[in-house]
């Protein structure tokens, strides 16, 4: 099946005009000079640590996730769109959480059913009726976009939760200009290492009302075994804030503390890395090693800021995910700016008949699946999958949707044989807080595999640099 | 800093010193190994090595007896053995790991430099490693390391948990060593003076790489009574007790400016100094060599524990 690919480079065998610099860059490098900076990117990766361990693979856990160095180009109208969609988008998802904990305005509106809402497993029962500070339930929105022409972006998913990838953004350009100085001179490419700084300020911007002076911000994470962290250590690192597992807080006396050199130091924000259910035994599961007994009664008396709010997983379920658009209409009263992917849900019957019919033409995913797990491919996926995919999803339809396969957009990519077109998505990471912030840039991951249309690291994708140009 | 963090710090530096102590402590054994020998022959003195290590049951429940091929093994490269060269190194990076922002550029390099050598060493044929090529290597990683914090790390509190797990770490292998020739080495206390008696000290400066220094800080035959001195009470030798007490020392001093206060580790520690700066070498073997040495690596125990307590546990308030 021949889909017509829109190139980000090429429209109509003429090179678009934001990429005629790199054209230039890509004519001048002899391919002996292309390796050697090839091999010199993947040392300074090294150096700096970034790797990437995948769960369950085994294998080296030392992994560098491949980097291209062929960068993919915005232009500043290009993205003040997308800035203005994924805005909007990321004020409806957290009006949509505050709502859904307290009075449910939308659901008795009759737009969302209560069912998708209040039987999520997602959805915390353990904060209804509490309002963090500000409002805020999702400090840090991922919205994952995909491009099939030019003015044609979709949102695949939203991630409310804990986002990862944002360290690859930041150092994918530190590697460029420190490699490529030149295409940072001829091109004016907006910044995008304010981003540990808005972070921090983001989070200090929540901290509960109990906090005096100026707030003490720490990151929770599981641990050195957990495959993101590096990037846990990295931006705690860059945002100049303590990097804690839960071993090393408790609660006593009504508030957070973490233990020190020089005895307890008070904790007023916690950038959680951890899911919900590891946040706390005594609230959530009593199993957990990772969280700290008493958290939840310290959030809940307002002693403590909890970023992401629990809870805030309910807003970027696979399920949740069709009613984005109605979100935005509610809340906002405005009309989306970025479109959904279309989606079939399984659980509904007439959606099911369809998807099982179709099904060598459509992707279907698990609803809680993610990473590039659990999902198909159908014009890419053999008879013999297909079967078996079609048995699950008729065992339980309720578990997966499925969307067209969409045309995702290419852009040049440095590959064995020179430079090829490859698939690419865009994850910007918007910030919440007092304020809405977006750093102009994102991480753009691309599939290395030819003609392959999953992008994520953990089944071979690789990054790329992502400029916007200035005016 | 997170107490944790100043966990991680300390155990890297004392792995990587065990790592030595322990490269330097197969090469005492392969030295004694060559000479034609006294008492029960070279097993003996590879059981007094494992006991010494403190790896003997270990060795014995994997191995049975001990031959020299399955010691370098056991000691170097066994992973079920915490405190060979390749368990401490491991340990050693993994901990750099987890706070490596923590560290400079250059110690990370140096960590993870060490680590993934180790490993072709490891994929190499046994047969074609000399035991020397070994410890050499360990020797030369370690220095590494310690010239990376030396030259880069800030000299705030991390830095001086570094130190802290080096000198407490090192007062505890010297004090070891030392107890392993006097007291496991020689087979009989008729063996003390003889040839063997002297051949096994000198065997022991070696290894200590401190042969020459001690020459040219007495001169003359080596007796029990100097190496001992140099050893335990001498302020220039970088091994001795009295220098890696006084390091930790130092390095205590700094965290109770620092912090504005101090703990019972600062009191402990300026105990022992101050008993090690007063004695005699006479009064060492008054007690006994063994005995004050078995006592003195008790205190350093109990100073890390206190060292612990005060710091690292995150039980301080």
């Amino acid at each position: 099946m021949a889909i017509p690919y829109f190139n980000e480079m090429y429209q109509n065998d003429q090179v678009r005009p934001l990429y005629a610099r790199l054209e230039d860059w890509t004519r001048a490098m002899p391919a002996e000079l292309r390796q050697m900076k090839q091999a010199e990117a993947e040392a300074l990766f090294r150096r700096i640590g970034i790797t990437f361990a995948v769960y369950g693979e085994g294998g080296d856990p030392d992994r560098l996730i491949p980097f291209d160095m062929f960068p993919r180009v915005f232009t500043q109208t290009e993205w003040r769109k997308l800035e203005r969609g994924i805005k909007q988008r990321a004020r409806a998802l957290n009006a949509f959480l505050l709502d859904v904990y307290g009075r449910g305005e939308i659901i008795r509106a009759g737009r969302i059913p209560a069912r998708l809402v209040y039987q999520n497993e997602a959805y915390e029962r353990a904060v209804a009726g509490f309002v963090p500070p500000r409002g805020v339930y999702s400090h840090i929105v991922g919205i994952d976009l995909v491009r099939t022409g030019p003015e044609d972006f979709f949102v695949l998913e939203d991630n409310c939760r804990t986002p990862s990838g944002v360290s690859y953004m930041l150092e994918n350009r530190e590697i460029m200009m420190r490699m490529f100085p030149a295409l940072f001179r001829e091109n004016r490419i907006e910044p995008v290492d304010g981003y540990p700084d808005l972070l921090r300020r983001t989070l200090a911007s929540v901290a509960p009302a109990k906090c005096e002076g100026e707030p003490t911000v720490v990151i929770l994470t599981p641990g050195h075994f957990n495959s993101a962290y590096y990037e846990h250590s990295f931006l705690a690192d860059l945002m100049g804030v303590e990097l804690v597992e839960g071993a090393d807080l408790f609660v006593e006396a009504g508030f957070v503390w973490m233990r020190t050199t020089q005895g307890p130091r008070r904790v007023d924000v916690i950038y959680r890395r951890i899911d919900d259910a590891f946040l706390d035994p005594l609230c959530f599961r009593p199993d957990s090693m990772l969280g700290i007994a008493g958290l939840m009664d310290v959030y809940r008396s307002g002693g403590v800021s909890i970023c992401s709010a629990p809870g805030a997983g309910v807003a970027d379920d696979k399920a949740i995910y069709t009613y984005v658009p109605e979100m935005i209409r509610f809340y906002l009263g405005e009309e989306p700016v970025l479109q959904n992917v279309p989606t079939w849900q399984c659980g509904k019957s007439d959606d099911l008949k369809y998807v099982l019919e179709n099904m060598t033409e459509l992707v279907v995913k698990e609803v809680h699946g993610s990473g590039g797990y659990g999902m198909l491919v159908g014009p890419r996926a053999t008879k013999a999958e297909i079967a078996a995919f079609r048995d699950r999803v008729a065992a339980k339809p309720g578990n997966y949707i499925a969307q067209p396969t969409l045309a995702l957009s290419t852009t040049p990519t440095f590959v064995e044989q020179g430079i090829a077109p490859r698939h690419v998505d865009l994850r910007p990471y918007c910030l919440v807080g007092e304020r809405i912030e977006l750093v102009p840039g994102g991480l753009t991951r691309v599939a290395l595999t030819e003609g392959s249309l999953v992008v994520n690291s953990s089944q071979g994708g690789g990054v790329k640099d992502t400029w916007v140009l200035a005016e | 800093m997170l107490s944790r963090t100043a966990d991680n710090l300390f155990w890297i530096a004392r792995y990587m010193e065990r790592a030595e102590t322990m490269a330097r402590l197969l090469e005492v054994g392969a030295r004694i190994a060559l000479m034609p020998s006294a008492g029960d022959g070279y097993r003996n003195e590879w059981d007094s090595l494992l006991r010494a290590s403190g790896t003997a049951a270990g060795f014995a429940a994997k191995y049975g007896d001990p031959v020299q091929r399955n010691i370098e093994s056991y000691l170097f490269f066994d992973r079920d053995n915490p405190s060979s060269v390749a368990s401490c190194i491991e340990q050693a990076r993994e901990n750099g790991r987890i706070v490596r922002t923590a560290l400079t550029t250059q110690v990370w390099d140096a960590l993870s430099t060490a680590s993934q050598e180790l490993r072709q060493l490891e994929r190499c044929e046994r047969s074609s490693l000399e035991l020397s090529q070994l410890t050499e290597w360990t020797m030369r990683q370690t220095a590494m390391v310690r010239g990376a914090i030396d030259t880069t790390q800030l000299r705030n509190d991390g830095y001086d948990f570094l130190g802290l797990g080096y000198a407490l770490e090192r007062a505890d292998n010297t004090a070891r060593l030392l107890d392993v020739k006097y007291y496991v080495l020689l087979p009989r206390v008729e063996f003390i003076g003889s040839g063997l008696d002297n051949y096994q000290w000198q065997t022991l400066l070696r290894a200590l790489s401190a042969h020459r220094a001690f020459h040219w800080a007495y001169g003359g035959d080596i007796t029990a009574g100097k190496i001992a001195h140099f050893l335990v009470l001498n302020p220039q030798c970088p091994r001795s007790l009295l220098t890696a007490i006084g390091a930790a020392m130092g390095h205590l001093d700094r965290l109770s400016r620092g912090y504005g206060h101090s703990t019972e580790a600062q009191a402990r520690a300026r105990v022992i100094l101050g008993e090690l700066g007063e004695l005699a070498v006479e009064d060492v073997f008054d007690e006994g060599l063994h005995e004050f040495l078995t006592r003195f690596i008790r205190e350093v125990g109990d100073l890390s524990g206190l060292v612990q307590g005060a710091y690292l546990s995150g039980e301080a308030r």
